[in-house]
């Protein structure tokens, strides 16, 4: 199953692939598109991938947790064009008990956010745009365009 | 001499107005020696001296050393999720 979505992301569906009668604790991660970004307010937003290594990273990031804990994980991650409050990602994991559950999603996020080669562009109220940079001070590039 | 062509995303790609840019570098050239070629190229001077790179995409170094059928990718800062 592929991880990057063009189109709107179906819970249910990611949630129905990992469920199991002997599965008890079903941790659930939605990141969605927040109104506001380092004191602007955010309209919408665009995610761009480069398609063929992140779906492998995540493949990676998902073999990787099943690996380290008992447990099912499913990853979906949004492409294109977003509103706010439209899921971005969601991370999905099932295991036996809930302290694997949850800390297997913790990390299978934090992990996605580092490693995975996707990128935002965000689209503010006032008509500017600029390409999200975690790395910057500000988390965002200072060259904002129209 | 060969020419190597190099994946663009996001910031870069509207830095060099294009999703990909072919460079002419030595038979011998290292990921360093494609990043300076590409610094010169009109577009290139705001390109960090080193940034994180995929090499048949897998993250990578600037040391490594490229050959012609090698898929060279400039990945701007991450910022999924």
């Amino acid at each position: 199953m592929s991880c990057l979505h063009g189109a709107p992301l179906d819970l249910e569906a990611l949630h129905a692939t990992v469920r199991r009668s002997d599965r008890g604790a079903v941790a659930t991660f939605v990141g969605q598109v927040r109104d506001h970004h380092a004191g602007r307010v955010v309209t919408s937003l665009s995610y761009s991938a480069y398609g063929p290594m992140a779906e492998r990273i995540c493949q990676e990031i998902l073999t990787e947790a099943e690996g380290r804990w008992s447990v099912a994980v499913a990853l979906a991650h949004r492409i294109g064009s977003l509103d706010v409050g439209d899921d971005a990602v969601a991370v999905v994991v099932a295991a036996a008990h809930r302290s694997e559950a949850f800390e297997a999603c913790r990390w299978v996020i934090e992990e996605v956010k580092q490693r995975v080669p996707i990128w935002k562009r965000e689209r503010y109220a006032d008509g500017t745009e600029s390409w999200v940079d975690p790395t910057a001070p500000e988390g965002v590039q200072p060259a904002a365009s129209q | 001499m060969m020419q190597f062509r190099v994946l663009l995303f996001a910031r870069y790609a509207e830095l060099f107005g294009a999703p990909e840019v072919m460079v002419s570098v030595s038979d011998h050239a290292s990921v360093a020696d494609v990043v300076a070629a590409l610094r010169i190229l009109p577009g290139g001077a705001s390109l960090p001296a080193l940034p994180f790179v995929a090499v048949n995409q897998m993250h990578s170094d600037s040391s490594r050393m490229l050959l012609a059928a090698d898929e060279l990718a400039l990945l701007p800062p991450l910022a999924g999720g």
